[in-house]
């Protein structure tokens, strides 16, 4: 089958898209995808292979997650090899169906909720609250998403921020899948954690030293948040719909 | 939330304030003396100094403190001189009070104290009754005492007129001493412990307090007539009491105690409206025998105390029927004084630091709190390195026993130090510091658990020092040269040369812990905020609020944003402005070239099912559970349409309606206290005042629909984002916010678009009025008349998420009164009761009496509602009422008058009770002064924009005429208000696009104020202007030169004669009766809510209509064109100034009349509207 260039309707983007300024690109974070469907059988989405670098790639990271951390310097639209079969069960987490996909999404926002909220917020909606974020989701309805959404992104006016971070740091180089750790949004003293604090604190390789040559780059959405950012307004503002904070450290390019 | 202040005073006695929006504590300005003790409210504080007198610090307003001084020039006609000062002996003297036994001459009325001025000199006054004499306020009777009538006849003996005079009081935001209680006979008792309160037991007069203090001999003491036009007070009069007193606590309603000598509390009683000093007193016992109470504070429903021990109690079960409470509970902490605040919240003074703290937690339902939290604020004095700070918090200070004494650490951030480093100023005073051994700020920091208190440094040099704040205590008498030490100072550049002390280089910071406490001395006032007592009786702090007083806040923070309101975005970081710009440019290169790709996913239609309540509005006439769908169709291009479909089953027969969303012109919620319902309407069934009518069963779910469909209505109409400047506002009778985007042709001379087409969508928030001009200036007034200027943002209350802008919502509250009457018969056996005739109506009831609300049935208006006080009789009805708050008739119904006669057989009184919602939307409120009018000038396109600012005029709830100053695009709130004076409270104000200004005083007359302009906002003087006979104006509205008047019978009135050399006009003329609102907009168009209204199904009152045939010949117009109704209470078109669109619609007539598609104008190309089946028409 030739490559049928086609958009899909992927995760949907930051809230701040909002913002006057980017009013009419919010429902449309999405970027080109070259499907490369290699047999026409079984089900999509299960196993995803990012051919130039090698090896399979966890098909269950949000599909931007997955450019940023192997494509981000590659050309558009992205090329991508779809397997049907010898599905590496080993390596991937088998999604046999909609379903499956639908519960490990939901697991996944239950764990940043239990993060964030101890879980309190998503336990006190109710289940087809819990649906019209999945609904809203596979039909690319963010408005939908985003009415149930907000709540999780809600905090406690006494409160700073979250009561933890969700969060995860995604690198190239090393053998770990990621490294996610417990992480407070704001310091003993009050003041706000950045994006810098928590890379200092969780992953220090990926910070360059303060004089020293940036090696790394800090990738969220395809762009590069100055490490200033507080990662509370991140968190609120550039979480993925999964609800945590995919953030990729990728080798500065060379050229 | 308006600003409040905590007031407190340090252990030196000086006066600080600290505000709820604030991070410092504020030097209060003009302290002659040191203070021992304070009391505040809102508007005043009330202070013992050190000279043991009592001092009053009326907070400024823009709104003066005047008082009306009168007298009264009395004279008899004789027929040698005809009206002349020959009296009969009889006769009263030439100048009298109103009653005429009093001689007053004009030069005997004194000022009462050197708190006050004059504000002008006596004159005439020539207004009686709404009239004008015309004849130099002359008034004609029989013979004094008498009734006086306007015109002189036959028979006039005598006549009189009234002398009036303003004394305004002039001690504003500064201490004014109180006389003491001037007893010769006696020796002098100064005051000991002050305590002021009671503002919540009856509004009459006007800010009314209670002031109680006791004197060092322990008698009790009480101030006379202390209200907020009469700040002082008048006297101190002496209330017994059982015992020796040494404190007293009085709150805000009638909960008052007393400490005594012996430890036991002594509890007032019978404190109400007419009686506010009580009546008795009643003992409570300590918690403990051996440890007696030393302090005590109470609330509107708490009492807290301290005990010998300094332990800290909580009085369980106190309220207005049972003063004394239940039990004791003891608390944590040790306190020096308790103080409690605005909504029963709590302030203490900690024993051990002195630190003040704060009960959080406290909530209605939770009146004691959780923790205590010490409040790190530092003081404004030290803010001028407001770097320092950042770097320090309280980590939860309990009452640890780390530090005694409160230290200052001295712990400023990296980046300031390594500026500041290089300029310690020769004449700087040294950061003192308190000796509690080598101390690390850092370790406490990075421990998190250390005790932190906030301290001052004191690093700026004289150059870069902002302007000082306060002087410093004398830098001459200091050493010359001390060392100024930072923690992170490598290397000093300055070592302490000849500082007496002598004390070795500081480079570590161990060091800080050696200066010598000597030095403490001249810099301890300024450096410790060791304190000494707390007042939170002006300090609102609501449950939930967010306070900065806990934490200092760091500079990134997008959560630190004061609530100003501006046009530019307050987040202006650059990281923030790094990624919207990095988004923008990741979409160009991810998006931008590949818009020719198709849709991966094909998506046509969404559909959001769910199960409403639907009115079925023929038989059966009930709800009806009904299942609805709503089918989103996306285009293409992206456009959304949407059809809502009703499925439901009449006679076993499944049928269903639909309308298209692209037709519906306004969707209303209908919240009742039940149920959760809300209104569509098409301009179809807007004619037939017929709308479909669906109820959901939770408030979220109606919430959710609510919004669904209205962005659905938005997007087809692609309406969105903030209304234009022009755009039209109204307000329902519930207080929700709608705004229309006007189309050019709503003000066509020929083609008009009906005003049943206007698509009107709602914006968050609760307002009564609003008003708005064509520059995007756009205010509001609540039903509590608190102020509120439009942010600029949309959205807001249910419509969140996409529907609402990210910023610029804020939280919205309003308060409003439910009524409900109770009805008494007169009978011969028992006298008054509740037992009445089989006829007559509940004996609970509304104010027709025809539906039953007894106290424990009412409900609040909505669900959104909550009530906030409990039932209390309210005297301020029309005509009257008697010590007990009852009317009185001879019959249900009549007309009621305030006292019992012999014919009177029935009685009723009103009771009123407080409810407050709480929602947001893009209003922010303008405190502190409490609107009952607002009228912004309207512009047409023509008028220069550029310059000047926009002129607004309001009318205070208290009836005061003001003129905003500084209102401009980019202020909307504007910066201040100047007081227009009047010579009596005014209702309504309007100002016209000459700044013509026109206003309608209480007594039902109408005003019009001359030489108003640009370079002179307020005007110079009020020209009286007679009201329509024997009607009582009640609001006016001024376009570009129309005036109309609306008067207490619903009659519209224009003003006939207005012209540019004589714009009082000459006469009223009669335009339409059954008017509730006017709004004359900037092209004269007029626009009113009127009553009784036809439709086809029904009459509705309260629906929005315009004056169709308003031509500059023919100002008055010729008939009205029906828009929404069923409920509507204000409408403004003052924005509206399509004046250039206007003309070219009339050149090009033709062209425009058939041209669909404007934002307003559904598209007819959906074809016929509904009701399929037919079902709805039959």
């Amino acid at each position: 089958m030739d490559v049928v260039p086609k958009k899909p309707n992927p995760p949907y983007g930051p809230k701040d898209v909002q913002l006057e300024d980017l009013e009419g690109q919010r429902k449309n974070f999405s970027f080109p995808v070259a499907f490369d469907i290699e047999h026409s059988g079984g089900s999509v989405g299960n196993g995803l292979e990012e051919g130039q670098i090698g090896g399979p790639k966890p098909g269950h990271y949000p599909i931007g997650l997955l450019f940023d951390l192997l494509a981000s310097s590659s050309a558009l639209p992205w090329n991508i090899t779809v397997h049907f079969k010898s599905f590496p069960e080993k390596d991937l987490l088998h999604c046999p169906s909609k379903d499956a996909i639908e519960a490990h999404f939901m697991s996944c926002v239950k764990e940043a909720d239990a993060l964030k909220h101890k879980s309190q917020v998503i336990n006190e909606m109710q289940k087809k609250d819990h649906k019209q974020l999945w609904m809203g989701l596979q039909n690319d309805r963010f408005d939908q998403f985003w009415a149930i959404n907000r709540k999780l992104m809600e905090y406690p006016a006494e409160e700073n921020g979250f009561r933890f971070i969700p969060f995860r740091i995604y690198q190239t180089t090393t053998e770990r899948p990621f490294i996610q750790k417990l992480f407070r949004p704001v310091a003993a003293d009050g003041q706000l954690h950045t994006l810098g604090d928590l890379l200092k604190e969780v992953c220090p390789s990926a910070v360059a030293p303060e004089d020293g040559e940036k090696k790394n780059q800090v990738m969220i959405h395809g762009i590069e948040p100055m490490l200033e950012t507080p990662l509370q307004w991140l968190s609120e503002h550039l979480s993925y719909p999964d609800n945590f904070l995919h953030i990729s450290i990728i080798p500065q390019p060379t050229d | 939330m308006p600003n409040s202040v905590l007031w407190a005073v340090d252990l030196f006695g000086k006066v600080y304030t600290l505000s709820t929006a604030g991070q410092y504590w504020e030097l209060c300005r003009d302290s002659p003396l040191e203070f021992k003790r304070v009391s505040a409210t809102t508007q005043s504080c009330w202070g013992i100094a050190c000279d043991n007198q009592v001092y009053v610090y009326v907070c400024a307003s823009d709104v003066p403190i005047r008082r009306r001084e009168e007298a009264y020039e009395n004279q008899r006609w004789n027929p040698v001189g005809g009206f002349c000062e020959k009296f009969l002996p009889s006769d009263r003297r030439q100048w009298s009070d109103v009653s005429g036994l009093q001689h007053r001459p004009l030069d005997g009325v004194a000022l009462p104290s050197r708190h006050w001025e004059w504000e002008s000199d006596w004159y005439v006054d020539e207004n009686f009754g709404g009239e004008p004499t015309e004849k130099g306020g002359w008034t004609y009777a029989i013979d004094f005492p008498a009734t006086y009538t306007r015109d002189k006849k036959w028979n006039s003996c005598v006549r009189r007129r009234r002398w009036i005079r303003y004394r305004r009081y002039k001690s504003r935001d500064a201490w004014a001493k109180i006389p003491s209680k001037e007893d010769p006979k006696q020796l002098p008792d100064p005051f000991n412990d002050l305590s002021v309160g009671g503002w919540e037991i009856t509004d009459e007069p006007v800010g009314r307090l209670s002031v109680w203090a006791v004197s060092l001999q322990g008698k009790v003491w009480y101030r006379e007539d202390v209200s907020h036009p009469n700040p002082e007070g008048s006297s101190w009069s002496l209330v017994d009491t059982p015992g020796e007193a040494v404190q007293i606590s009085c709150g805000p309603h009638d909960l008052l105690r007393v400490t005594l000598w012996e430890g036991q509390a002594l509890v007032r009683e019978g404190i109400n409206r007419n009686n506010p000093k009580g009546s008795s007193w009643s003992i409570v016992e300590p918690p403990t025998s051996e440890n007696g109470i030393v302090h005590v504070s109470v609330g509107v429903g708490v009492v807290w105390a301290i005990t010998k021990d300094r332990k800290v109690w909580f009085r369980r079960g106190v309220n207005s029927h049972n003063p004394c409470g239940t039990s004791w509970i003891e608390m944590v902490g040790d306190m020096m004084m308790v103080n409690v605040g605005l909504n029963d919240q709590v302030w203490g003074i900690g024993c051990e630091d002195r630190a003040v703290y704060f009960r959080q937690g406290i909530t209605q339902s939770e009146l004691s709190g959780k923790t205590w939290k010490a409040i790190v604020a530092s003081r404004e004095s030290d803010r001028s390195h407001s770097g320092s700070s950042s770097s320090l918090l309280s980590a939860g200070c309990f009452f640890g026993d780390e530090v005694r004494g409160s230290g200052e650490s001295c712990a400023p951030s990296d980046t300031d130090a390594s500026l500041e480093a290089d300029r310690p100023g020769p004449d700087q005073p040294v950061p003192a510091e308190s000796v509690d051994g080598p101390r690390n700020p850092r370790d406490s920091l990075a421990s998190g658990t250390g005790r932190i208190t906030e301290r001052a440094v004191e690093v700026a040099g004289p150059a870069t020092q902002t302007p000082g704040p306060e002087p410093r205590p004398g830098p001459a008498s200091t050493p010359a040269e001390l060392p100024w030490t930072n923690i992170d100072l490598k290397e000093p550049k300055r070592a302490p040369s000849h500082s007496a002390a002598g004390f070795p280089e500081t480079t570590s910071l161990s060091s800080l812990g050696l200066l010598p406490l000597g030095l403490e001395e001249p810099y301890g006032a300024d450096d410790h905020p060791l304190w000494a007592w707390v007042s939170g009786g002006g300090c609102a702090v609501e449950a939930h609020a967010v306070l900065k007083w806990f934490t200092v806040q760091s500079g990134l923070s997008p959560s630190v944003q004061t609530l100003s309101l501006s046009i530019m975005p307050a987040q202006t970081a650059a990281w923030r402005k790094q990624i919207f710009q990095q988004l923008t440019e990741r979409t160009k290169r991810e998006l931008e070239h590949f818009r020719h790709y198709e849709q991966a996913v094909e998506q046509s239609v969404w559909v959001k099912t769910g199960a409403l309540q639907w009115w079925c509005d023929w038989k059966p006439h009930k709800w009806v559970d009904v299942r609805v769908a709503l089918e989103q169709f996306t285009g293409l291009d992206g456009a959304r349409d949407s059809i809502l479909f009703i499925y439901y089953v009449v006679h076993e027969e499944k049928k269903y309606i639909h309308v298209f969303l692209n037709e519906v012109t306004v969707l209303v919620p209908v919240l009742s206290e039940t149920k959760h319902s809300f209104a569509l309407y098409t301009s179809e069934r807007t004619r037939q005042r017929w709308p479909v009518h669906l109820a959901a069963a939770t408030e979220q779910d109606m919430n959710d629909w609510l919004a669904l469909l209205n962005l659905s209505c938005c997007e087809s109409r692609r309406v969105h984002g903030r209304p234009s400047p022009q755009a039209i506002w109204s307000i329902t009778c519930k207080g929700d916010i709608f705004v229309s985007e006007p189309s050019p042709d709503l003000e066509a001379s020929e083609h008009m678009l009906p005003c049943d087409q206007m698509f009107w969508r709602q914006m968050g928030g609760h307002l009564r009025v609003v008003e708005a001009n064509g520059r995007g200036v756009v205010w509001g007034i609540g039903y509590d008349h608190t102020a509120w200027v439009y942010t600029g943002g949309y959205g807001g209350g249910c419509f969140q998420g996409l529907a609402s802008s990210t910023s610029n919502i804020y939280t919205q509250s309003d308060v409003k009164c439910v009524y409900i009457y109770e009805n008494q018969r007169w009978n011969p056996v028992t006298g008054y009761s509740s037992r009445g005739l089989p006829t007559d109506r509940y004996m609970w009831s509304d104010a027709s009496g025809l539906h039953e609300c007894t106290k424990a049935g009412t409900k609040p208006p909505s669900l959104q509602w909550t009530w906030v006080s409990d039932w209390a009789v309210d005297f301020s009805v029309p005509g009257g009422t008697d010590q007990e708050g009852w009317q009185y008739a001879s019959d249900f119904p009549a007309s009621y008058h305030g006292y019992k006669t012999m014919k009177d057989f029935v009685r009723r009184r009103c009771w009123a009770r407080k409810c407050k919602l709480v929602t947001s939307g893009p209003w922010l409120e303008v405190a502190p002064i409490t609107l009952g009018d607002v009228s912004i000038i309207p512009e047409s396109p023509s008028t220069d924009r550029s310059g000047h600012s926009i002129a607004l005029w309001a009318v205070s709830d208290k009836g005061d005429v003001l003129c905003r100053l500084g209102v401009s695009e980019l202020n909307p709130a504007g910066s201040s208000w100047l007081h227009v004076g009047t010579d009596q409270p005014f209702t309504s104000v309007s100002i016209g696009a000459c700044h013509q200004v026109w206003a309608v005083a209480r007594d039902g007359s109408a005003f019009y104020r001359g030489s108003v302009s640009p370079t002179q906002p307020a005007g110079d003087c009020w020209y009286h202007i007679p009201s329509p006979p024997k009607q009582r104006l009640k609001q006016v509205s001024v376009g570009q030169t129309s005036v109309y008047a609306l008067d207490e019978n619903g009659n519209l009135w224009y003003r006939q004669g207005v012209t540019p050399s004589y714009p009082q006009g000459s006469s009223w003329e009669h335009v339409s009766n059954n008017v509730c609102r006017v709004s004359v907009g900037p092209l004269d168009q007029v626009w009113i809510i009127a009553n009784k209204v036809p439709g086809s199904h029904s009459l509705s009152r309260g629906t929005v209509c315009h004056r169709v045939g308003v031509q500059p010949r023919q100002p008055k117009g010729q008939g009205w064109d029906y828009g929404i109704g069923g409920g509507w209470d204000h409408i403004t078109v003052r924005a509206n100034a399509t004046r250039a669109l206007r003309s070219r619609s009339q050149e090009t007539a033709t062209g425009w009349s058939g041209e669909p598609g404007l934002p307003s104008t559904p598209s007819r190309a959906a074809g016929a509207p509904h009701e399929a089946r037919g079902p709805v028409c039959c």
